[in-house]
Order: structure tokens, then C-alpha cells, then sequence
């Protein structure tokens, strides 16, 4: 027996590595790379999120905080320490894990404007921490991040490779890899969602009373799923981190959390395909609207809330409902 | 040997208003034991309060000899009860039989490894479950809705898919609240059978009804609540001719 999951996984996951194989054939300079490898890293982050937001329903206005805490664990790690990228990037995704813990268990029984207000606050300590603790951070200015090394194997933006017989620039390679990590994270979002655990943290948004009585614990899977989608966060901090060779405090700032909340709710809560869809269009529209740069916020903001009011199911689900409906239409005329 | 359900002295007050009153009863394993009452009488406040969704003001419930007053919903599914709702509750972001699948939760184990990587030992136990809840749904009668969106659902279908939730979890105790309401002659009818299946096969029902036809016909014994006090208790035909019990229906 298939189930829908399984059929639209396998198509979903073909379709993306489709898309992101063969969009190399349209980018045709180091800047087209470079903010394509940023779509892929962000667009992780936000698959992550949208287990949180889209799958349990519940809401952190305060990703970037952990987004943030990934960055800098590797950027310290790495560049002060001399520790390699995969334990920093991989103690660091622990430790934050264990911080979400921490901090989801309580907020977690929060609900509505109650929680979004918690996570707010989440982030904002966060970001004003790394701020703050210049000996370590740069503070507001910012500090270097060394390159990434898997197990002595240096990417870097300006080194280059070779891949079966093929000349990669260091921003091609990037790209590649990233777009590897976008689909493994694909597929383990896929794979936790088409799951008992999966159904667990979906009951807890369908209907949380009934999830407890058949047994449910409702707030461990809250707080496992806020652990899961902030380990996202900070592996994705962490490689964002390396690939920018330098990072500030804006990657934990306020306005990321609004940035990357606003590409679930686009794109569509609950759609894994949505959300990557609500990464690119948001990455891209600043790129598009370059003369209104003081806007940005303004502007995501007003994003946000047209899309709550206009389109609640979101950029994706709404045009796959608008082409399924078209096509029904057609076969009944045919009929 | 004690009772299944114990309840003594229980009381619920929400502010000045007391929903359930002093109310005292026990339901022995394998009966079908109803409460009925006029609106507003307190039973699904009971519900909640034996379901573990309200804690009791005063009083006590005991499922199995062990007292329930710690004791969350979730742990109380674990000691094998399950419910439905009148205010039906279905995960209506899932489909038809990923809702009987959510009732199986506590039968699967899983951890986040072999659900990350998708191990077979994963798959087989998916399998089996989904090959449970199909059987479920075939049993409660909404067979044919297998992958259909809860959403999508008739309303008499999905009162039934809830019941089929609440077997999902193969419960020692099944409370149903309402079960009935909504439905059509024809549904009721068929209710009533799947009721007498669930009764059969040694599983204790507590129910909630309106229906009276179906209520006297069903039960074992009842519990009769009028302004969250008991107003009386026993076998269908000493209800019937309990005069109160009379004077309350035809004068409220
Ligand atoms: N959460 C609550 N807060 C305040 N009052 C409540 C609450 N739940 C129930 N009540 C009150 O308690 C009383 C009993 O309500 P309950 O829902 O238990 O009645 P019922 O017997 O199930 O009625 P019905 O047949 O209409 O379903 C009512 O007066 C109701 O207004
Ligand atoms: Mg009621």
C-alpha cells in the first residue's frame, strides 16, 4: 500500500534535484552563484521552520537567534579555537539543541500571541548577547570566518575543483554542496513528517486534545519538534558562517526571524515544496527592489500580512489547488 | 475485585457553577454504561473529568483501582482509555486514515533515527499500522474513505472515523459522547450495531446519548445527571419507572 506521502515525496525530491541541478545552465556569473548557494542554505533553514510553523503549528518569531548561535559557534570554533568545521558545526547544532530545549519547554505551553511574544524575546536576547560580547563576537562589526574543510578538503569560494572531469570555480562548487544539503534536508524533513512521530506533531496542530487522548504527550513533541527545526537553524548558520567568510550580527537580528518567517507563511505553511518556493521569491524580490533597501522590512512585513489575509494556504498549496481545479474542469468537459 | 471506573464524591465548579455535584458511581469491566440527563446536566463535564481534560474540585475517580488525579489524558490512554468528543475533535490537516493511524501512537515505537533514515523495521511496523487502521475503518463502516482528506468528510462519516481513532488504540474503556447526535435514523441504527461489535469483543463503553431508544436498548446500567447531581442510577428498566427520573425529562 502507498500512501499520498510517498508518492509526492519521491516526486517532490525528483522535481527539486531536477531544478537544482540543471539551474546551473542559467547562472552565468560568481554573483548568480553566490546568491543562489544563499537561496539553498536559507531555504534548508526555512524547510526546518515549517515543521515547527507549518506541521505542529506552533510559531518562533526567534529563529535567527539560533540561525545566529550556529553562525558564530562555527565562526569562534574555526577561527579562534582552531577547531575543524564538521565537530564545530556539528557540537554547535548539539549545544543549541540543548538550548532550545531548555527554552522551548516552558514557552512551549504558551499559545498564540502569548508564545510568538516568548520566542520574540528568544531572539532578541540572542541577538543582543552576540552583540554585546565583542571579545568574542566582533560585536557590531563582525568577525572573519575561515573557509570550510570536510575533513581537511578545503571549499571555498575562491579555491577551485575539479568534479568528473568538470572546472569548478569555487562559487560553482558551493553551490553544488549546497544544493546537496538542501535535498538531504528535504528528505529528512519528508521522512519525519511521513512518520508516527510526523503524524504525532501534526495532530498536536489538527487538534491537541485529541492527540492527548490517545496518548500523546504533547508538549515532549513540542519541544522535540522546536529542538528539531532549531538544529536546521544552527547547521545552517554554521555553513552560511563559512561560505559568507564573514558574518555580523544581523544574521541573528529581528528581522531575519521576520525575514524567514515570512518566506513559510508565502510560501505555504505545511508544504515543503512552498516554503523552498517562499525562500526564493523573498531572497529574490530584495535583489528586484534594490532602490527601496531602507524598505526591506516594511516591506516583508506588509508581505506577511497580505498573504495571511489574501492567500492563507500560501504561495504553492494555492496554485496547485488553482491547477488541479483547472484540471478537473477540463476532464469534466471532456467527459 | 473492584470496579473498572471507581468515581466517589466528585465535584466540578467552574467559578459559582457547579457542572458535576457529588456525583458517586462504578462501572464494572465489560458493561456498556451510559449517562444521560437533560442539557447542561453535567455529562460531558464528567467526561472530561474521568478523560483526564478537567481535574476535579473535589472527589475522586479510580480506573483500575489507581487514582487518576495526577494523571494526565496521555497516561490515561497508556491505561488503556480513549475517547471521543461531542465537539467532534478530528486532525482535519490529515487524511481519513492518518487520524485512525494517530489513534495507534502509543503502539508504535519509534525513535528519531530509524524515522529520519526511513529504516525497514520503520516501514514494516507503518505497514502493519496502516493494515490496522484500514481494518478499523472497514469495522466503524467508513471503509471507502481511506485516503480521502478528513476535511473532505461527511459529518456522519467522521463520527465515525473518531470512533475508529478510539479503537485504534485498542482500549480497555471507551467513553463516546454523543455519538449519535447529527445522525440520521439509518446511521443511528447502524451506530447502535457497531456499539454492540465494540461491546462484544470486552471492551467497556461509557456513553453519553440523547437517543433514548438507542440508550435503553444498549445499556447495561445508567446514570442519570440533572444539574450535576445524581438524580438516579441502575438497570435500564428501574430508570424507566423511576419516577424522578420521569418528572425530570417530561417537566424540564
Ligand atoms: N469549561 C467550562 N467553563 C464554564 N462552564 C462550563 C464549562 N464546561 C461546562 N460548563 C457548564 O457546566 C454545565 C454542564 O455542562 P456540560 O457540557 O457538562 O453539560 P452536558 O450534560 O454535556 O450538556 P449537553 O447535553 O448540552 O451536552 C453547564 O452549565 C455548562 O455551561
Ligand atoms: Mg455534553
Amino acid at each position: 500500500m502507498v500512501n499520498r506521502f510517498m508518492q509526492s515525496r519521491l516526486r517532490d525530491l525528483v522535481f527539486l534535484a531536477i531544478i537544482l541541478f540543471a539551474l546551473p545552465a542559467f547562472l552565468s556569473n560568481p554573483f548568480h552563484y553566490d546568491l543562489a548557494t544563499q537561496m539553498a542554505i536559507i531555504a534548508a533553514t526555512v524547510v526546518g521552520l515549517n515543521l515547527l510553523v507549518g506541521f505542529a503549528g506552533q510559531i518562533s518569531l526567534g529563529h535567527a537567534g539560533f540561525f545566529g548561535l550556529g553562525a558564530y559557534f562555527s565562526g569562534i570554533m574555526t577561527g579562534s579555537y582552531g577547531w575543524s568545521s564538521i565537530p564545530a558545526l556539528l557540537v554547535g547544532a548539539v549545544l543549541v539543541g540543548i538550548i532550545a530545549w531548555i527554552v522551548g519547554r516552558p514557552i512551549l505551553r504558551l499559545k498564540g500571541h502569548y508564545l510568538s511574544m516568548a520566542t520574540l524575546a528568544v531572539g532578541f536576547i540572542i541577538a543582543i548577547i552576540i552583540n554585546n560580547e565583542t571579545w568574542l563576537t566582533g560585536g557590531p562589526d563582525g568577525m572573519p570566518v575561515p573557509s570550510l574543510d570536510i575533513f581537511g578538503w578545503e571549499l571555498s569560494p575562491f579555491g577551485s575543483y575539479s568534479l568528473f572531469g568538470m572546472e569548478l570555480d569555487g562559487n560553482q562548487a558551493w553551490y553544488l554542496f549546497a544544493a546537496l544539503v538542501l535535498l538531504v534536508a528535504v528528505w529528512f524533513a519528508q521522512n519525519l513528517i511521513d512518520s508516527p512521530i510526523g503524524r504525532a506533531l501534526r495532530s498536536v496542530h489538527g487538534s491537541e486534545v485529541a492527540a492527548r487522548v490517545v496518548g500523546v504527550n504533547t508538549a515532549s513533541y513540542k519541544s522535540l519538534v522546536f529542538v528539531i527545526s532549531a538544529i536546521y537553524a544552527s547547521l545552517m548558520g554554521g555553513l552560511y558562517a563559512h561560505f559568507q567568510g564573514f558574518i555580523t550580527p544581523a544574521v541573528a537580528a529581528f528581522d531575519f526571524s521576520i525575514v524567514l518567517i515570512t518566506m513559510v507563511v508565502l510560501g505555504g505553511m505545511g508544504s515543503t515544496m512552498g516554503v523552498i518556493l517562499g525562500a526564493v521569491v523573498l531572497k529574490l524580490l530584495p535583489q528586484v527592489l534594490a532602490d527601496f533597501q531602507e524598505l526591506e522590512t516594511v516591506m516583508f512585513g506588509l508581505i506577511l500580512m497580505l498573504t495571511m489575509i489574501f492567500m492563507p494556504k500560501g504561495l504553492l498549496p494555492t496554485i496547485q489547488m488553482a491547477v488541479s481545479k483547472r484540471m478537473k474542469k477540463k476532464a469534466g468537459g471532456q467527459a | 475485585m473492584s470496579a473498572l471506573i471507581e468515581v466517589k464524591g466528585l465535584d466540578k465548579a467552574f467559578g459559582g457553577v457547579h457542572a458535576v455535584e457529588g456525583v458517586s458511581f462504578a462501572v464494572e469491566a465489560g458493561q456498556v454504561y451510559s449517562v444521560i440527563g437533560p442539557n447542561g446536566a453535567g455529562k460531558t463535564t464528567l467526561f472530561n473529568l474521568i478523560s483526564g481534560i478537567y481535574t476535579p474540585t473535589k472527589g475522586e475517580i479510580r480506573l483500575n483501582g489507581e487514582s487518576t488525579a495526577k494523571l494526565e489524558p496521555n497516561q490515561l490512554a497508556e491505561r488503556g482509555m480513549c475517547r471521543t468528543f461531542q465537539q467532534m475533535q478530528i486532525c482535519m490537516n490529515m487524511t481519513a486514515i492518518e487520524n485512525v493511524m494517530l489513534g495507534r501512537h502509543l503502539k508504535l515505537k519509534s525513535n528519531l533515527f530509524s524515522t529520519l533514515f526511513r529504516l525497514p523495521a520503520l516501514l514494516r511496523d507503518e505497514q502493519s499500522c496502516r493494515q490496522r487502521a484500514a481494518e478499523l475503518m472497514e469495522f466503524v463502516g467508513c471503509g471507502e474513505y481511506l485516503d480521502t482528506e478528513a476535511s473532505a468528510m461527511s459529518y456522519g462519516a467522521l463520527k465515525r472515523l473518531e470512533i475508529a481513532r478510539a479503537l485504534a488504540a485498542e482500549p480497555k474503556v471507551i467513553l463516546l459522547d454523543e455519538p449519535a447526535a447529527g445522525l440520521n435514523g439509518t446511521e443511528t441504527a447502524a451506530l447502535e450495531e457497531l456499539i454492540r461489535k465494540i461491546a462484544d469483543q470486552g471492551t467497556t463503553v461509557m456513553l453519553v446519548e440523547h437517543d433514548m431508544k438507542l440508550v435503553m436498548g444498549i445499556s447495561d446500567r445508567l446514570l442519570v445527571l440533572n444539574y450535576g447531581r445524581v438524580l438516579a442510577e441502575g438497570i435500564p428498566e428501574e430508570i424507566r419507572n423511576n419516577p424522578d427520573v420521569i418528572a425530570a425529562y417530561l417537566g424540564g
